[in-house]
């Protein structure tokens, strides 16, 4: 399949099952290089379990994902070429914590990059200041608050100069006054023009920034639409009352 | 409306108060706080210092501490046979290796002592320069000295060696060597691979339901019976390798138990960052799944060491074998004899069991990065 130059992701006819669940059912998605999309819905729909194929944390059983011109195939090279491009930021976090913040940042430059360790923590201590922490990089991640540490994470994805970043609900284990922090470093992300996918359901963020909005029932995209009017004018029932619900 | 439980200007901020009582009602708390328990606190104290008296009665003050024989060690009311205990003890630590010889012993001890103390101390340098002599030179080195027939060496068989040399021979070969056959077969035993997977489930089920012993008396008796004339591997040989084998397959699941307390998100974020299985092995997953089953791993240790005794029973003279078996030399066999020989031979064990067990108390606390994910 030959892919358009400004093209980031495109997912083809996309299944995949869990047993007899059909979890994602027939996706297809095209998502353009800067593009910001963010994916909602309720809980058991799909959204995860969709932008964990794209860096093959799950592994689809019918149809194409190709990232950044790269087939994600059973082909283990491509997989590892893809999770190059593919930064990932998780509900929990996920940090290592038997390292330090900076050790976090670090390991994968230094072991999959093969940089110098001095070059990868001068990038670690830049992306450690764009996301207001550098003076945490000495502390270990069980130190740090939920915001910080989620902070990090974000950091130690952009430490491997990704040119595609996934979220997959950044916010939802955050205590609320911590959640304004990690959006704002989103944000800022945002604006610096990188391709990003965000399942979550911060209705401000997804108005603020997102080029698109998907919304997704039962393993399918039942609507795509620019935020404004994907808020005031939801063309299908399901969206309408998953809106009803979540905005009050 | 002013509502009584909610407060119009900010509570103080005090000290916490010095004790709840005072030095003798926490110590009544503790030993007699009911007339019963009480009377628990006696009984168990009077017990314990009858013990405690029993024991120093015998092994100071009714003990024979200069004899030539056995004379005085056999009298009436004797305690422990303390002479027994120096006429043997160099024997103990060496067994039936040449006396003028003893220096290259001495030698692998000093070598591994050192080598073995720069690994441990965590402020001492070079770790990987150690670590390298350590588990590569240090084991071929040791061969050579020991057994000579080079560099001018006079040839020393493995059957003259023994004693506390040969137990420590065996414990260290068996804790070195199980410990990565158990990681891999721990990751063997949790591997996608189906071939892999039965392989080593076999592996650890088959031997983890044999006594060591067996696995011992196959290794030195029947396994010469399927080889060709002629080729029989040295004894020891066979008994470190049964050793290292039996105790891997502990180790295995002892790991496994450390790998299932390893959260998914942990093997996901390493693989969303790029790494590959053996990096993310290496340098995520088994540094924290090791770290949870320390006690385990030193459980397994401790186990292994004592269990070295059981080489004895395929004739090799390790320390316990080595002391047993001066127990029947007729210039030093009496009453007491056996409980001395026991005795030390309990302390010695003991000794080094106690002190790995405070390491791995030590390397717990060093390695707690305080926090729970």
């Amino acid at each position: 399949m030959n892919q358009p130059a400004n093209s980031a992701i495109i997912m083809r006819s996309v299944n995949k099952w869990y047993g007899q669940f059909h979890v994602l059912r027939d996706i297809n998605l095209d998502v353009k290089k800067g593009e910001r999309i963010v994916i909602c819905g309720p809980s058991g729909s799909g959204k995860s379990t969709m932008i964990r194929c794209i860096n093959r944390l799950e592994e689809h059983q019918q149809g194409d994902i190709i990232v950044d011109g790269i087939p994600l195939t059973t082909n283990l090279k491509n997989i590892d070429d893809v999770r190059r491009e593919v930064g990932m930021v998780f509900q929990h976090f996920n940090l290592f914590p038997h390292l330090t913040v900076l050790e976090n940042c670090t390991l994968a430059p230094i072991w999959v990059r093969k940089e110098p360790k001095a070059k990868a923590e001068e990038t670690a201590m830049k992306y450690l200041k764009r996301v207001k922490i550098p003076e945490q990089a000495l502390k270990y991640p069980g130190q740090l608050s939920g915001g910080q540490q989620q902070r990090v994470a974000i950091a130690r994805a952009l430490c491997m100069n990704p040119k595609i970043m996934l979220f997959d609900e950044p916010t939802s284990a955050l205590d609320p006054e911590m959640i304004k922090e990690v959006l704002d470093v989103m944000v800022d992300l945002a604006e610096g023009g990188m391709t990003m996918l965000c399942v979550t359901h911060e209705m401000a963020f997804a108005r603020q920034v997102a080029n698109r909005v998907i919304f997704m029932d039962q393993g399918q995209i039942v609507e795509e639409n620019e935020p404004n009017e994907f808020f005031s004018k939801p063309k299908s029932p399901r969206t309408k009352m998953f809106l009803e619900q979540i905005l009050h | 409306m002013t509502l009584a439980y909610v407060r119009t200007e900010d509570a103080p901020k005090r000290p916490p108060p010095a004790t709840t009582a005072g030095t003798w009602a926490r110590l009544r708390d503790q030993f007699a706080p009911t007339p019963l328990s009480g009377l628990a606190t006696i009984v168990i104290a009077a017990l314990l210092a009858w013990t405690a008296w029993t024991i120093i009665h015998w092994a100071l003050i009714s003990a024979v501490w200069s004899a030539p024989d056995r004379e005085a060690c056999n009298a009436v009311g004797a305690g422990a046979c303390w002479p027994f205990v120096k006429a043997k003890a160099l024997q103990w630590v060496y067994g039936f290796y040449p006396i003028e010889e003893r220096w290259r012993a001495n030698l692998v001890f000093l070598l591994g002592g050192i080598s073995l103390l720069g690994l441990l101390v965590p402020q001492i340098p070079l770790k990987g320069l150690n670590a390298l002599f350590f588990f590569l030179i240090y084991p071929v080195l040791t061969f050579y000295l020991l057994r000579g027939d080079h560099f001018g060496l006079v040839r020393v068989d493995t059957d003259q060696w023994g004693g506390l040399l040969v137990t420590l021979i065996v414990a260290l070969t068996g804790i070195v060597a199980s410990m990565p056959i158990g990681i891999l077969l721990a990751l063997g035993r949790r591997s996608k691979m189906p071939v892999v997977r039965s392989l080593s489930t076999a592996f650890i089920e088959i031997v983890r339901g044999v006594p060591l012993v067996t696995v011992l008396f196959m290794a030195s008796v029947m396994f010469p019976l399927f080889m060709p004339p002629g080729v029989n591997p040295d004894k020891l040989l066979k008994a470190l390798i049964g050793v290292a084998l039996f105790s891997a397959a502990y180790m295995a699941e002892t790991v496994r138990g450390g790998l299932q307390a390893i959260p998914k998100g942990q093997y996901e974020a390493s693989m969303a960052v790029g790494l590959s299985y053996w990096r993310m092995m290496l340098l995520i997953i088994m540094p924290q799944a090791l770290k949870v089953v320390i006690p385990g791993i030193v459980n397994s240790f401790i186990s292994l060491f004592k269990d070295t005794s059981l080489v004895s029973i395929i004739g090799i003279f390790d320390l316990f074998n080595m002391v047993q078996s001066g127990f029947n030399d007729a210039k030093w066999a009496s009453a007491q004899t056996g409980n001395t020989g026991y005795f030390v031979l309990g302390l010695v064990y003991w000794a080094f069991c106690f002190a790995m067990s405070r390491y791995s108390q030590f390397i717990e606390r060093r390695l707690n990065t305080g926090h729970k994910r």
